[in-house]
């Protein structure tokens, strides 16, 4: 298991190594390297972005913005907080914070899974486009705003303005919202829905804490899909 | 009834035909005008220069005999992989959806017999786009549709877009029309719907946290490629010095006359100033930074011949890049679609609604079977001729003025026409030495 100090050793170091892994050169010979350790992250930026690799990568301490982004494939763990965009673009693989993330948490996330141990802040999956996150606290403003596709479960509560402009994506929320965004409004769970929340609840390893009873569903009114006049006090 | 003369219809230079036609149609539809393409009111351009030529102080080059460069190399401030392209003229960001695929498919074909590059647009990079194109430019956008880091890697250069010329500070729009199943899917997007792109990018506020951005992008493209920062003309100094703070390889400053897939005409005319005021604020920023070469300056709006390439150039941008010119070149407006277009209420010359998905010509449309009447080789063909022809333009103004590439033309080449064009690019008014503005 290598373990990495970004102490002594660079970011650029860490994504270089991280990006030489490839299935080619991942045989029998190299699987230990699937484990990857790092020390001391001081809050830098970009730590582990770009994986392209089923690697699994704890990082012992705070990260700054876009830690894991644009991952794919690739399991990151963060014991402590993590800055801006964590996650951000996310295509595959998971993404797991220990502590708080900053604004952005997830944006524009494609698929995988991030999970948040602790609270997120504004902007929390805005322009998911897949993505399921999952945020044990609350959120904050603005969150999923032009919200696309995806699941953005919430075990606290959503601060102002959830899902404003949101597509197709499902907001889970089980605590208190301040208030809903435009074209943003309650819905009636199906089954399937329910389903489908107890699914990602169970990948995030939320069993028991939450059930999924317990959320409700805000999504999309579909009044602003096409431009008319009528809906202009909306925007 | 008298023969005595009457006092002819008079129209009001206020409220001209145009506006009194603005108004009615407002008051019966409601809403604000859509279109396509740049801004159409008369502006400062580069028509307001002119070149000096060589004289009895200044030596010529002999137009058939003594070359005249044309190469630009982009991205060698940070990128471990800089792009050479043969021609300072490059092809600006357009996307599949506002563009068929056949378009898409004759601009790059068109720009890599030229040996330069094409640029995706919202929406994403498709494998025909990668496949004709040699050199690929991926734009990071606000919405960040179909953005992945596949796509990343494999583009030549990456471009983050933080506005346009024709809509400085505005995000992007594709009506219902061109949302078809392929556009829909690449985008997340369920069918038919008007889609609306953020005007801001969801994870990153301000030239700080641009910094920390393209660190991230350098990061997971392991520093290969070059990043260029877009920008709408409006604060072209500012701007300019901010990207060259965040790192930026190249700036890419669009002026008003840039296009749009679909904009307000509201936004379109009255936002933004023209390319002409825009480069000599920028070329200072970079001068100032010491960054004058070494972060390219690409500029772009209402480029349309060789004069206006040297023009852009003598001003101090490193390469120019075509939108509109190019659909052109392609066959846009062509006058045998006229009966076509003149059953849409337009007629060739004056076609704007690309946004409706009904372009006769085939390019601003999903409509298969309209798509389908673009020929992507023929096209492609005719947009290299015509980008041979900028480039053959540019290099006879530059030999005139005696220069071997066209990066040796410079200010000291061209006056201006206006008084206003001498005070926007700091050029002598022609036949004196006043440049407006000067202490001198």
């Amino acid at each position: 298991m290598p373990d990495i100090d970004l102490a002594t050793s660079s970011v650029r170091d860490l994504n270089a190594a991280l990006h030489a892994l490839t299935p080619k050169n991942n045989g029998d010979k190299l699987s230990n390297e699937t484990l990857w350790r790092v020390i001391n992250p001081g809050g830098k930026h970009a730590i582990a972005a770009g994986l392209d690799f089923p690697a699994r990568i704890e990082i012992e301490g705070p990260v700054g913005y876009y830690c894991a982004g644009m991952n794919k494939k690739g399991s990151v763990i963060v014991h402590g907080n993590a800055g801006t965009g964590v996650a951000e673009n996310m295509m595959s693989g998971e993404v797991r914070v220990k502590g708080d993330a900053s604004q952005s948490a997830g944006a524009t996330g494609v698929g995988g899974l991030l999970v948040i141990e602790g609270n997120a802040s504004a902007r929390c999956g805005i322009s998911m486009k897949g993505i399921d996150i999952v945020v044990k606290g609350s959120i904050g403003p603005m969150s999923a705003f032009m919200a696309q596709a995806g699941n953005l479960v919430v075990l606290g509560g959503a601060g102002e303005n959830l899902g404003d402009s949101i597509y197709e994506a499902r907001l889970w929320v089980r605590g208190p919202v301040k208030s809903l965004g435009a074209d943003c409004i309650e819905k009636e769970p199906t089954g399937e829905e329910r389903a489908l929340l107890a699914d990602v609840l169970g990948r995030a390893g939320i069993n028991g804490e939450a059930r999924p009873e317990e959320f409700r569903l805000y999504g999309s009114a579909r009044t602003l899909y096409h431009f008319h006049i009528d809906n202009a006090g909306a925007y | 009834m008298s023969d005595a003369p009457r006092t002819p219809p008079r129209f009001s230079a206020t409220f001209d035909p145009y506006s009194i036609a603005e108004i009615q149609r407002a008051a019966a539809t409601g809403i604000y005008d859509i279109r396509g393409g740049g801004t159409k009111r008369k502006l400062p351009h580069f028509d307001d220069l002119l070149f000096l030529g060589a004289s009895m102080s200044r030596y010529p080059l002999e137009g058939y005999r003594e070359k005249c460069g044309t190469d630009v190399v982009i991205g060698a401030r940070f990128a471990k992989k800089p792009i050479h392209l043969r021609i300072p003229v490059t092809i600006a960001g357009m996307s599949f959806g506002a563009l068929s695929a056949q378009a898409k498919e004759a601009l790059g074909r068109g720009a890599s017999a030229m040996g330069t590059s094409t640029t995706t647009g919202d929406g994403g990079m498709t494998d025909e786009e990668r496949g004709h194109s040699s050199i690929l430019v991926y734009q990071v956008l606000p919405s960040r549709y179909g953005a992945n880091p596949d796509d990343l890697r494999r583009a030549d250069a990456i471009e983050i877009v933080i506005g346009q010329g024709a809509k400085p500070g505005g995000g992007g729009m594709l009506l219902g029309q061109k949302i078809s199943p392929r556009v829909a899917k690449m985008r997340t997007l369920p069918e038919g719907i008007d889609q609306r792109s953020a005007c801001r990018h969801p994870d990153w506020t301000g030239p700080d946290d641009l910094e920390i951005k393209i660190e991230e992008l350098r990061e997971i493209t392991d520093w290969q490629k070059p990043i260029y920062v877009k920008v709408g003309a409006s604060r072209p100094y500012y701007d300019t010095a901010l990207a060259v703070k965040a790192g930026a390889d190249a700036v890419v400053l669009d002026g008003m006359q840039g296009g749009t897939a679909a904009t307000q005409d509201v936004f379109i005319e009255h936002v933004g100033i023209p390319i002409l005021a825009a480069i000599r604020p920028a070329v200072a920023a970079l001068q100032e930074l010491g960054m004058h070469r070494k972060v390219q300056l690409i500029v772009s709006g209402g480029i349309r011949g060789g004069a206006d390439v040297a023009k852009a150039l003598a001003l101090g941008a490193d390469a120019v890049s075509i939108g509109t010119a190019a659909l052109i070149a392609l066959g846009d407006n062509d006058p045998k679609w006229e009966v076509e277009y003149q059953k849409l209420g337009s007629t060739a010359g004056a076609y704007d609604d690309w946004h409706e998905g009904l372009d006769p010509a085939g390019i601003t449309t999903q409509d298969p079977n309209l798509a389908a009447r673009l020929d992507p080789v023929l096209a492609g063909r005719k947009l290299a001729n015509y980008l041979g022809v900028l480039t053959l333009e540019a290099q006879t103004i530059a030999r005139a003025c005696g220069k071997s590439h066209l990066h040796n033309l410079e200010p000291e080449d061209l006056v201006a026409l206006t008084v206003e064009a001498a005070a926007m690019a700091k050029v002598p008014l022609a036949g004196t030495n006043w440049i407006p503005g000067s202490s001198f």
